[in-house]
């Protein structure tokens, strides 16, 4: 019952049972732990993804159901935001313990792929699913700003 | 004797500073050294406790766990100011636990003394009581100590690496270490010529450390400025390993389920458990099941699927009867009188007021759930987690195994969060308790999100009765009382993972901590009584960001405010007032925090406007909380923070934990709420203990203020004064005074 998968462009083999939500194929049989647990109920964020450039928890996605190309933390500039995410994320000295910053990037990007000048508003509401303890929700709102500048300064 | 001996002896700068102070015996055999814990290999000499001359650069040993509140950064500058290397030349690695690192600031905590009152004599006092923290193997992360512990000890360490490093090159070059200076991790002569530190070390680490004045501020150029995080590139890239990260060869996954009433296991049937794909191992692990599998989420699913049959609570079932043994503990006679000043007692004239206030149990929700990894193999044993103690968590390891701590490795890992949940020992216990069944597999045990909750240790529910006289607009009476279970006297009974007995939870004594937030404040009033009474629980309770402070800060200050309110006063200016004639920096946040918000100014309809104020671990804190009804609906809009950290020492830092401080708080405030049925919590993961988000939180200023005499610490202190700032805004807004938190259960918030 192997599923075949596509991730950050390369190609794996998971011999996982398929109910096995993706999450815990990418960290335990794949080794890439960038993507974090935080729940497993899709309530908090800090497992976010894209599959086909969508943002999507992956504590919610079964193995066996993924089909298309998923893309995690991992995949440096696999994301054309993600880039200029990184860098703002950066400057502005975003992360505390961190843990949930991959989901929040993992989200920014995908926002900021499909509206490049995002409002406060705009940021609010696809921002609000991404639970961070530590509380960096103004250096984050901060950060997306400036990646959206970057981005559209080229 | 070897050269790592020699070097240990000669080398330890933390007596040789203590002890020029000329102390009595019974403190000298305290400040005797500790063994160096660092020994030194081909490529890495080892040099004092806390830095190691590398080819690469310099290694800071940090015996601070780093959970996101920059430590590991503000140490490394704290120790680069002195030896002048570069930030890039920096590594900091989490230390050994060793008793070398003991926590000097903590002991100074537990001290009857008024904080923001503490003289000359006092502060030395509490560096002599910081050492009775050695003997206790406290190498502990918390109590937002870590500044005020290594303010002066990592400036020291760094000014006597560099010194000798000067003498080294001095009598290679047979110069004078006077005449030379030091460079980017180099020491220069007069002509030019240079060596490096790590050219030097072997010679320098034979030479004994002389005295050194520290630099003057003046001459910082790191310290007092906001640097970059060495640690956010691999945060940002998602590098950093986490505890739940670490990955060994042949590692197996496992999850747990500990009884959730805190008591033992009578039988269990793992029967469907073993049926589901990837499951190797059912482990009985005592008070409860474990289950070991091929990944995370089939141990997850497998350990929830046991049919077990568990033994029943001793402690009371419900909320109710929970808050119904708080009341009880007020018909006793009080354990704690930390604070009084004239008669409360008297008839004073004026108006009287009284309130009753409560908050509810509350729970950590690291980021991270609860998590270690062990290896049990040959009598020997290893641990990777993140924790805030790593001493007493290696300690509690070897005694789970059964094996003498030398035989133990522990490695501190980053962690997802700690706020006082990773500074107990519980899950690295066990961790290792599975992997003592299994030996020769490392055994990864990552905690459920909903086991990460019901088998948390959680900040104590309290309750407050409080009395208080104004006349002629000023304060004549404050007579406050609490009753809660007693963080500290409960944690030093309790094992590392229960089942808890009537013995653990009977403890008795005084404990001024659990009335911070009270005892503790900068006010003149005239007639001031705190007394506290010790709840005698069973249920499992904890330190929690800002431990009593975290409740004593909403009591103390809302009554204040409703004290305000019968004066007939402005709330700020009767604040100010009290505080004026007691600690001028304490006035002066309230100044700064007055001036930032626009106090004074006309408000917009719908808009208003609370203030509170804690002074909590060694800084004063004023908030302004704006509230605004957003039709018929609550929106916490924006807090102003002034902070007074007597020196701001990474100004960029310490706003993100103000920030991130009050953020925790207003989240507690507005919707925390652990409750009990049947003996086990009915909140299970974020769906149900949730926390202010991007769209509910609000806007931030924050100014940081240096008036101060001493440093301040900066983890906890954005906490306290922010459920009493949202509450007397809400009491500005609405008139209704709500006492009882969580105020969701009063307001509907946006």
């Amino acid at each position: 019952m192997a599923t075949a998968l596509n991730i950050n462009g390369e190609t794996y083999e998971s011999q996982s049972h398929p109910d096995t939500p993706l999450l815990w194929v990418l960290r335990d049989e794949l080794g890439l732990t960038g993507t974090k647990f935080g729940c497993g109920i899709g309530a908090c964020g800090s497992c976010t993804v894209h599959v086909n450039g969508q943002a999507q928890r992956s504590c919610q996605l079964p193995v066996g159901s993924v089909a298309e190309a998923v893309t995690t933390i991992e995949a440096l500039g696999g994301d054309e935001a993600m880039p200029a995410v990184h860098a703002a994320w950066i400057e502005h000295q975003v992360a505390q313990c961190g843990y949930c910053q991959s989901g929040q990037q993992m989200q920014a990007a995908s926002l900021l792929s499909s509206n490049p000048n995002p409002t406060d508003a705009d940021i609010d509401e696809a921002m609000n699913g991404n639970l961070c303890r530590c509380g960096t929700y103004p250096r984050i709102r901060a950060a997306i700003h400036t990646a959206a500048k970057m981005l559209a300064e080229g | 004797m070897g050269r790592v001996a020699k070097i240990a002896r000669r080398t330890f700068l933390i007596g040789s500073v203590a002890v020029a102070g000329g102390v009595a015996f019974g403190v000298y055999k305290m400040l005797e050294a500790a063994p160096n814990p660092l020994g030194s290999t081909e490529d890495e000499i080892s040099l004092n406790a806390f830095v190691v001359i590398t080819k690469d650069g310099v290694t800071l040993i940090s015996p601070k766990a780093e959970m996101g509140q920059g430590v590991h950064s503000t140490w490394a500058a704290l120790i680069a100011e002195e030896l002048d290397v570069d930030l890039d030349q920096i590594t900091v690695i989490h230390g050994p636990p060793a008793k070398a690192y003991y926590n000097s600031a903590l002991f100074g905590l537990v001290l009857p003394f008024d904080d923001y009152k503490v003289s000359e004599w006092q502060q030395a006092v509490r560096k002599f009581a910081g050492n009775g923290a050695k003997l206790l193997s406290l190498q502990l992360t918390g109590g937002s100590t870590s500044m005020r512990d290594g303010f002066e000890r990592m400036r020291h360490a760094g000014a006597t690496a560099r010194e000798v490093m000067k003498q080294a090159a001095a009598k290679r070059w047979d110069m004078r270490a006077g005449d030379l200076t030091t460079q980017s991790g180099q020491v220069i002569a007069p002509d030019g010529k240079s060596l490096t530190y790590f050219e030097l070390a072997e010679d320098a680490a034979d030479i004994n450390p002389p005295r050194v004045a520290l630099r003057d501020p003046s001459e910082w150029r790191l310290l007092g400025k906001s640097l970059p995080r060495l640690d956010m590139p691999e945060k940002v890239l998602a590098t950093a390993t986490f505890g739940i990260d670490v990955r060994l060869d042949g590692m197996k996954y496992a999850s747990v389920r500990m009884n959730p009433a805190r008591q033992g296991m009578r039988r269990f049937d793992a029967s469907a458990a073993e049926a589901f794909p990837g499951v190797e191992r059912v482990l009985d692990m005592g008070e409860g099941v474990a289950v070991v599998a091929s990944n995370t989420w089939a141990a997850m699913q497998a350990v929830e699927a046991i049919d077990v049959s568990w033994e029943p609570s001793i402690y009371p079932r419900t909320t109710k009867a929970l808050f119904d043994e708080i009341d009880r503990a007020f018909d006793e006679e009080h354990d704690t009188e930390a604070r009084k000043i004239g008669n409360v007692e008297a008839q004073h004239q004026g108006t009287e007021i009284s309130a009753e206030y409560s908050v509810p149990y509350l729970a950590h929700a690291t980021m991270e759930p609860m998590n270690a990894t062990a290896l049990f193999e040959d009598g020997k044993l290893w641990v990777w987690c993140g924790h805030q103690a790593a001493l007493s968590g290696l300690n509690a390891c070897a005694e789970e195994a059964g094996i003498e701590p030398e035989n133990v490795t522990f490695e501190t890992t980053l962690m997802g969060g700690g706020f006082g949940r990773r500074g107990e020992t519980d899950f690295a216990v066990l961790a290792v308790r599975a992997a003592k069944q299994m030996p020769g597999v490392p055994i990864k045990l990552t905690w459920s999100r909903e086991e990460d909750m019901r088998r948390d240790l959680f900040r104590p529910a309290a309750r407050a009765r409080m009395r208080g006289v104004v006349n002629d607009g000023k304060p004549v009476v404050a007579d406050v009382a609490f009753a809660a279970s007693s963080v500290v006297l409960q944690t030093m009974a309790r094992p590392p993972v229960e089942p808890m007995t009537q013995e653990t939870a009977a403890v008795s004594g005084a404990d001024a901590e659990g009335l911070s937030g009270a005892h503790d404040q900068p006010y003149a009033i005239p007639n001031y009584r705190v007394r506290g009474h010790v709840v005698k629980s069973a249920l499992p309770i904890g330190y929690w960001r800002a431990v009593g402070a975290s409740y004593g800060g909403f009591f103390f200050d809302s009554f204040i405010d409703e004290m305000a309110v019968a004066a007939g006063r402005d709330p700020l200016e009767f604040r100010l007032d009290m505080a004026r004639e007691e600690d001028a920096a304490s006035a002066l946040a309230l100044e700064k925090v007055a001036e930032m918000s626009g106090w004074t100014a006309a408000r917009a309809a719908g808009r208003a406007m609370g203030v509170g104020f804690t002074y909590s671990f060694g800084a004063p804190v004023a908030q302004v909380i704006e509230v605004e009804d957003e039709a018929g609906l609550v929106r916490i809009k924006k807090a102003w923070i002034a902070a007074d950290l007597g020196i701001a020492l990474d100004p960029g830092n310490i706003e993100a934990q103000l920030t991130g401080g009050c953020l925790f708080g207003l989240s507690a405030a507005v919707m925390g709420e652990i409750t009990f049925d049947d003996g086990a919590i009915e909140q299970y993961n974020f769906t149900d203990y949730d926390a202010l988000r991007m769209a509910t939180a609000p806007r931030f200023e924050v100014a940081v203020l240096e008036n101060s005499r001493y440093i301040g610490g900066v983890g906890e202190i954005g906490t306290p004064p922010a459920p009493a700032a949202l509450g007397n805004a809400l009491f500005a807004l609405t008139g209704q005074r709500v006492r009882d938190l969580p105020f969701n259960k009063a307001f509907d918030f946006v």
